[in-house]
């Protein structure tokens, strides 16, 4: 075979098809199917007419919707007071507040288990709110880095048109600087709100009891019950692509691991 | 002016939240409390516990091999998927950035626990042989790679490829001594990202990984379910090493790009 540069994709095509796509079919098989290789939908129909699991997908939705709010309540104050600044090295200060995200989160959230510990005693006692408190200090750097990013790079021209134009300072805080960071916004919504929902590790860190929809898979792959997982992880899936056609907009894609800086 | 020093006072105010546990942490690594708030007197002893016990030395020295080894692997494979993909027809390089993008927001529950559904359950891979954890490694880091090289591929202006080819090198070549030098810096950043992805990674690990074998996030979640205080107060030292190598990593991060901005800035006035 000659060779040529679009060839040079075939292994990383080759990877994607076996273990990204391929275990996605092999999940929804799964998913859809019984312990006999026989088509069934009663493990859909068992989660949607079981109460306890209908509890927990709207638990997770609760607890994913007060984190990725608090979120947003710290984060954007945070990231428009140091775009606006007139601090020399900006920079630097967002990096310390991303710095977190490079310490393994199993090791900061012992260190936040320890002090809550002394606060409130028994950590059993306030589930809810340790599974928010939690995933905020585990998220919080995902939601202020793309709105920081967004906000530093609006043209303060924009803002000074507008204060030119007459409007006060919240006014053009509310119609121009907030409407054009909502791709900021948006993309640390679609990177709280997911590991929100299934990060159930932190919350078993925390002694908390209560399931969020990723512990169910975990209960399910403890009991070997794959079939019961898949569909899980299928809904899981579903509820992520509907989540990401939502709040699409490119951008949350490096940010993860804070590789923007 | 009085609205500025209130706001840096609330940024202080966060950071000092942020930072906090991990402070107080540090500094009980340093003393032979078992618990926060009784300090009896200072004592090196986790930080012996810590690099004497072999439990602990395997689990570290394994949670940066697989990190490692699977961002080498990541990375080769996701800077030559993008490069493929770039010069490819439209239609092939969209259906290559659909499935890279799956991994990247799907949870990691669900990548970990498909992944280990195939190999482990229809092909009947041993989790002993490392192959699952490596592959689900691989599968988590690569898409950020690829993600982190092709803006530099864009970037790239075409004509140096074709000049190298006028001037008699064979593509090859000019691909290895002309294109990829110029994306070194998307290399490296996808492969540092890779790097952090793996280290941090639990729940691919938790579904992939042989039975014996931990790595540093598996190892702690479930060191906090036991008891045993040797192992727990050890880890706090190990919390504030990883502290002070992530500081010393980004300070010198930080002065790189420093650097490289008076570099740049100089050859600006130069041009000038």
């Amino acid at each position: 075979m000659k060779f040529t540069r679009k060839n040079l994709c075939i292994p990383y095509v080759v990877y994607l098809v076996l273990f990204v796509a391929l275990p996605l079919i092999v999940l929804f098989y799964y998913a859809f199917t019984d312990g006999t290789g026989q088509f069934t939908v009663q493990n859909l129909t068992g989660f949607f007419t079981d109460p306890n699991a209908i509890g927990t997908l709207l638990y997770s939705f609760a607890v994913a919707i007060v984190t990725t709010a608090v979120c947003l309540l710290l984060a954007y104050p945070i990231a428009y007071i140091l775009a606006m600044s007139s601090l020399k090295r900006k920079s630097t200060v967002i990096m310390i507040f991303v710095m977190p995200m490079w310490i393994n989160f199993s090791l900061r959230i012992t260190a936040l288990k320890e002090v809550l510990t002394v606060l409130e005693g028994n950590l059993a006692m306030y589930p809810f709110l340790n599974a928010v408190i939690g995933m905020t200090y585990d998220f919080l750097p995902f939601m202020i880095l793309p709105i920081y990013t967004t906000i530093s790079k609006l043209d303060g021209a924009l803002r000074e048109a507008a204060m030119d134009l007459g409007a006060n300072e919240r006014e053009t805080f509310l119609r121009v600087t907030l409407p054009l960071s909502m791709p900021g916004i948006m993309s640390g919504i679609s990177m709280v709100f997911l590991p929100a929902m299934t990060n159930y590790v932190v919350l078993d860190m925390l002694y908390n009891s209560t399931y969020i929809m990723g512990s169910l898979i975990g209960s399910y792959f403890a009991a070997y019950n794959w079939h019961g997982g898949s569909m899980i992880a299928l809904i899981l899936l579903a509820i992520i692509c509907l989540f990401t056609l939502l709040t699409d907009d490119d951008q949350g894609e490096v940010q993860r691991g804070g590789a923007l800086l | 002016m009085k609205k500025e020093i209130g706001g840096r006072i609330f940024l202080c105010v966060m950071l000092l939240l942020l930072y906090l546990p991990i402070l107080i942490l540090a500094v009980y690594s340093f003393t032979d409390a078992t618990q926060i708030g009784a300090i009896r007197g200072f004592s090196l002893h986790n930080y012996v516990t810590l690099f004497t016990t072999p439990e602990l030395r395997d689990m570290i020295i394994g949670t940066l091999i697989l990190a490692f080894g699977s961002a080498a692997i990541a990375t080769i494979l996701g800077t030559l998927g993008a490069i493929g993909s770039f010069y490819s027809k439209e239609r092939v390089s969209r259906v290559i950035a659909t499935l890279n993008q799956i991994p990247v927001v799907n949870a990691d529950v669900v990548t970990g626990f498909s992944i280990c559904i195939l190999l482990v359950v229809v092909l009947g891979v041993s989790k002993d042989t490392y192959i699952p954890l490596v592959i689900g490694h691989v599968t988590l880091c690569a898409p950020f790679v690829y993600l982190s090289v092709m803006p530099k591929i864009k970037q790239m202006d075409p004509s140096i490829y074709e000049a190298a080819l006028d001037l008699g090198a064979t593509p090859a070549r000019a691909l290895r001594e002309v294109v990829i030098p110029q994306l070194v810096p998307g290399i490296v950043s996808g492969f540092g990202l890779a790097v952090t992805l793996s280290l941090d990674d639990y729940f691919i690990a938790t579904y992939t990984k042989p039975a014996m074998f931990d790595t540093i996030s598996t190892y702690v979640v479930n060191a906090t379910r036991g008891s045993q205080t040797t192992i727990k107060t050890a880890l706090w030292a190990l919390s504030t090493v990883i502290f002070l190598v992530v500081i010393a990593v980004v300070a010198v991060m930080n002065r790189r790009s420093g650097k490289a901005k008076e570099d740049t800035s100089g050859e600006q006035r130069k041009a000038a």
